[in-house]
This record gives structure tokens, C-alpha cells and sequence, in this order.
């Protein structure tokens, strides 16, 4: 055992090593796109090196404004759908959460089984019928069909996560609510919501970076150049000339990640705790 | 469970009902009887289900039965859309693409996350920034931004090629535009995300008792052995909930197979994932009833796959209380 010990305290310096080396493996692709976007687009091709020659911020100009509207309106765009399905995913999520973990009520557990259920199925079983339904309704090319769903509690892994969360809150303090007349109303709002802000915080973050992310969805209802997102919008961008030019591109590709980035360094610890707690992506 | 009360019509009082339930719990103490409390939170829930989820499912399966362009009405052509995949050619390469991203990516990126989380698992100092390192790749890996990178890495005169250059290979293929090597580009770009199943490796492995460590270590294990013999059987559980669900995932997969060979799912169909051929049919052509087909084949796909897990699961997944 203290041989073992002292081998390992030993062989310490290797791994961190082999651990550093590995990493910038890792990101190399990632640093050298962000480098990539201040260099001229010949240049990108000559140069897999992470040091520009020439630093140039032309590309950020040029990119934001390459499709017929500026980049900023996409980003718009996707904030919306962003800021829509979090609010959803909070309030439809966190009020279903509550009923499965606190309340007794006819098939409970078969709802339950329904709602794991539902977090297996892919999406592309309901997507054409979801499709001729907004369509037919007139709201294909508006944001309804991608923030309506979150509305909808229809994400049923922030439902699993926090049903989890709040079935480890201790009930004492329900039971407490209620002698002093609080409803259940009152205990969801004053007492569970309030002791669940790590759960909604991880629900918000993950949510943001998922919809910020998702493209299939935003691909087929908008379909409209003025309703792209920012996914919808890069990749018509890259498709829009047959020369690409990668300069202006690694220049709006930056922009499109920098905000999960942005929300990765700032909520790492919900993050982390949210897949391990139910195994998100 | 106990039954909701049944409240005779006439004897209910002017309170709200979800006064009166309440109420009752606490003078009865009983166990029951929530059913409207629970019916007003779980409301939104309950019409997504049946809007969003159960309704559109019922929907699709009738639809796969008919011939719909979205402008007419859907025409009853039963099982033709099913005759057709059949003997659609591209329906099978979609199929084997897919599957062979499956299992050649989910496998290789679930031995790097448990390759990596046993590194990380003993205390290094500064675990949490390799943790994020690690993980990053994993939040980025799914958006339209990567890929678009991957397919500049990959190009004839991507990053790749040029650091092949550096190395001395003179002119090697342009990755994404040979088909004998476009899927193992999507391979690479699966097995990058490996930070999540990691994360959640790490988080088993906490769970381990290290007296159990101690033990075979009075015992002369080595650490090969101690691996083998006690991490891994008790890791079990965690590999198969990792596998179960990155299986469902990749199978779904569509972004960047679509963004990196421009939505064509090529060169020759190397490419073309099931969703996204789906894709082409339903939303590119308005072929909304074999899209629907081709959704269902994909549902019975992936649950087949997950059945035939579990079943295997009880070879060689491990629960400690057995």
C-alpha cells in the first residue's frame, strides 16, 4: 500500500502532463478557429499555427454583415426563442416537477412512467404532424413552434431533474408551511422555488445552450431569411457561395458560440451538476 | 393509491376546490385527495402531452400510411410507404451510415470518457479546470459553429491536411469529400464530445467505497487489477446508463452530417444520416407520409436497439445488491 503510494505520487507530474497535452489536443481546433478569425482567409489556409502574422479584424465587419440582414438580427431572433424557452422551461417544468414529487394524486407513477417515457422519444416521430399542425394554424415562420413546446413542460429531462431535486428537500419544512396556512400554492412559491434555484439555475443554462445550439427544429419552421436564427443563419452563410470564405465565417462562428461559452464559464458548477445528477448531454 | 374523494355535487362549499381538498387532507390526515391540486400543476404539462407528444405520435402513424404533400388531404396508400423503403436504396445507406456511426463512435467515445475519468479520479490537483477542459467540447460539439469548423479541418486544404503537410504527407485526401472517410470525421467529431458520459463517470466513481480499494490493496492488487476486478464491475450500471442513452442520441443525430456535407448527406450518401435523409424527403420533397414511415422504422430501430441492451444488461451489468 505505501509503496503503491509513493509510485503514484511519483508517476504524478507524468500524468499532469500527459493530461496538459491531451487538452490542448482537445482545443487546439477550438483556439485556432478563435485565432483564425483575426488572420486574412489566405492565410488561414498556409497557416495551422495558432500565432497570427498579421492581425485583422476586417472578417468581423465583413461576416456581420454578408447575409441580406445583419448579424445582430439573427442574434435577436435567437434570443427570443432563447428567452422564451427558458422562461417555459422554468415555470411548466418546475410546476410539473412539483406535482410528481410532492403531491399524491390517481396514476401518479403511470404519469411518471409517461414522463420518463416521453424523454426517450425522438423527435422526428412527432415533427412532421407538429409541422402540419402550426402550419395549418398559419405559425410556421414564427417562433410559436419552438417556444410553445417549452410552454408545455413537453422537456421532460428539467422535469426528471427537478422532481429529483425536490424530492431531496426535506418535507418538515412543508409540513411547517402548511401549520402556519400556507397552501400549496404558498409552498411551491415561497417555500420550494426559493430552495430550488440550483435546480432552475442548471434547467436555465441548459436550456439556453440547448435551444442557442439546436438547429433541425429552427431549420424546418423558419424557413424565412428574416426569421433565421443563428445556427440557420451560419449555415447559410458557409452554403452561399461556392468559394468559402472562411475568414468571415470562423468570424460569425466565434460570435455564435461565445455565448455558451460566456454561460459555460459562469455556470459550470450547475452544469456539472446537472449531468450528474440525471446524465444530460 | 387511494382513490380521489368523490364530493357529492350539491354538498360542495363555495370555497375553491382547492381549498376544500386541502382541508380535508389536514382534518383526515389522509393520504389522498390531491387529484385537483395536482391537476392545476401539472395542467401545462398535461396539454403538451397530448398536443405536442401523444397527439402528433398517433398522428404520424396514421400519416405513414398515406401519401401527404401538406397541400391535399392525405391519401390512404397503406403500407406502401413501408413497400417503398424497402426497396429504396438510399433508405438502406441512411440505415448503415447510421448505424455504423453508432457503434464504431458510441463505444470509442464511452472508453475515452472512462479512460479519462479513472485518470482524474485520484485527487490530481486542478481536477475541476480538466474537467471543464474536457467538458467544453461537449456544449459546443452539437452547434452549426463546429461543424463548420470540422469541415474546414477536413477539406482538402483544411487545418488537417496542413498539419498533415507539416509532417511530411505530401497531398493527403480532402477528408470530408472522400466517401471512404467522411463518416470518420462524424466518428472523430462524437468521440470529441466524450465530457459529458465523463463527467458522469467521475460522479460514479465518487460513489465507490475506497475501503474496497484499501482492502485489495492490503490484498496485493496492483492497480491494473484494482481496476478490473473492482472500479469497473461496480461501474457497470453508470457504463450502461451512459450507453443506453448515447445510443438513442447518435442515432438522431443530424446537424453536423448536415452542415458538413451541405445538406446533401454526401460524398455518395457516405454520410447520410437517417434524420437527415428523412429530411430531404419529408421536408425537402413534402413527402410527409414516408418521413412519417421512415420516423417509425427509426422509433421501432431505436427501441429495438435499447430492448436488446437491456436484455444484455443482464450479462454483464452489475447491481450491487445481487
Amino acid at each position: 500500500m505505501a509503496t503503491n503510494d509513493v509510485r503514484t505520487e511519483r508517476r504524478r507530474p507524468l500524468v499532469h502532463l500527459g493530461l496538459i497535452a491531451f487538452g490542448v489536443l482537445m482545443l487546439y481546433p477550438l483556439i485556432w478557429m478563435v485565432v483564425s478569425s483575426v488572420k486574412p482567409t489566405p492565410e488561414i489556409f498556409r497557416d495551422p499555427g495558432l500565432i497570427p502574422h498579421r492581425v485583422t479584424f476586417e472578417n468581423y465587419p465583413e461576416g456581420w454583415t454578408a447575409l441580406p440582414r445583419d448579424f445582430g438580427h439573427y442574434i435577436v431572433n435567437s434570443l427570443i426563442v432563447v428567452a422564451g424557452s427558458v422562461a417555459g422551461n422554468l415555470v411548466a417544468c418546475s410546476l410539473a416537477a412539483y406535482a410528481f414529487a410532492r403531491l399524491r394524486f390517481r396514476l401518479r407513477r403511470f404519469w411518471f412512467a409517461v414522463m420518463l417515457g416521453t424523454m426517450m422519444l425522438p423527435i422526428h416521430v412527432v415533427i412532421v404532424p407538429q409541422y402540419v399542425m402550426f402550419s395549418q394554424v398559419g405559425l410556421v415562420n414564427s417562433f410559436w413552434p419552438l417556444i410553445l413546446p417549452k410552454l408545455l413542460a413537453t422537456d421532460g429531462f428539467f422535469v426528471f431533474l427537478m422532481v429529483q431535486f425536490i424530492r431531496g428537500l426535506p418535507r418538515e419544512l412543508d409540513d411547517a408551511a402548511r401549520l402556519d396556512g400556507c397552501g400549496h400554492a404558498g409552498i411551491f412559491l415561497r417555500i420550494v422555488i426559493p430552495l430550488a434555484m440550483p435546480a432552475l439555475a442548471t434547467t436555465a443554462i441548459f436550456t439556453f445552450i440547448w435551444t442557442w445550439n439546436d438547429f433541425f427544429s429552427q431549420l424546418i419552421y423558419l424557413t424565412d431569411p428574416d426569421k433565421y436564427t443563428v445556427p440557420v443563419a451560419l449555415r447559410t452563410f458557409v452554403d452561399s457561395t461556392t468559394e468559402t470564405r472562411w475568414g468571415p465565417v470562423f468570424a460569425m462562428s466565434v460570435v455564435a458560440l461565445a455565448p455558451i461559452f460566456g454561460f459555460f464559464l459562469a455556470g459550470q458548477r450547475y452544469l456539472v451538476r446537472g449531468i450528474a445528477t440525471t446524465g444530460l448531454k | 393509491m387511494p382513490a380521489t374523494p368523490a364530493v357529492p355535487e350539491a354538498s360542495r362549499p363555495l370555497l375553491s376546490p382547492v381549498v376544500r381538498v386541502r382541508r380535508r387532507r389536514r382534518r383526515e390526515g389522509e393520504q389522498g385527495g390531491e387529484g385537483l391540486v395536482a391537476a392545476f400543476f401539472l395542467a401545462p404539462w398535461f396539454v403538451g402531452l397530448f398536443l405536442i407528444t401523444a397527439g402528433p405520435i398517433a398522428a404520424s402513424a396514421y400519416l405513414s400510411l398515406t401519401d401527404f404533400a401538406l397541400i391535399d388531404a392525405p391519401e390512404w396508400i397503406g403500407l406502401d410507404n413501408y413497400r417503398e423503403m424497402w426497396g429504396d436504396p438510399r433508405f438502406w445507406a441512411a440505415l448503415k451510415a447510421t448505424t455504423l456511426y453508432v457503434v464504431v463512435s458510441v463505444p470509442l467515445q464511452l472508453a475515452f470518457a472512462l479512460a479519462l475519468a479513472v485518470v482524474l479520479d485520484r485527487g490530481l490537483r486542478g481536477l475541476w479546470i480538466y474537467r471543464s477542459v474536457f467538458y467544453l467540447p461537449s456544449l459546443l460539439g452539437g452547434s452549426v459553429a463546429i461543424a463548420v469548423l470540422w469541415r474546414q479541418m477536413f477539406g482538402t486544404y483544411g487545418l488537417v491536411n496542413r498539419l498533415l503537410g507539416l509532417l511530411g504527407w505530401d497531398s493527403p485526401p480532402g477528408w470530408v469529400s472522400t466517401p471512404e472517410y467522411a463518416l470518420w470525421t462524424l466518428v472523430l467529431l462524437h468521440v470529441w464530445t466524450f465530457g459529458s458520459p465523463m463527467v458522469i463517470f467521475l460522479a460514479g466513481l465518487r460513489q465507490i467505497p475506497r475501503m474496497y480499494y484499501e482492502a485489495a490493496s492490503v490484498d496485493g492488487a496492483g492497480r491494473v487489477r484494482r481496476f478490473f476486478w473492482i472500479t469497473l464491475p461496480l461501474l457497470t450500471p453508470i457504463i450502461f446508463f451512459n450507453l443506453v442513452l448515447q445510443v438513442i442520441n447518435s442515432f438522431q443525430s443530424f446537424t453536423q452530417a448536415f452542415v458538413i456535407s451541405g445538406g446533401t448527406g454526401g460524398p455518395v450518401d457516405s454520410t447520410l444520416f437517417y434524420t437527415l435523409y428523412l429530411y430531404q424527403r419529408g421536408f425537402g420533397e413534402l413527402e410527409m407520409g414516408y418521413a412519417s414511415a421512415m420516423a417509425w422504422v427509426l422509433l421501432l430501430v431505436v427501441g429495438l436497439v435499447t430492448g436488446l441492451n437491456f436484455l444484455a444488461s443482464r450479462w454483464w451489468v452489475f447491481y450491487g445488491d445481487e
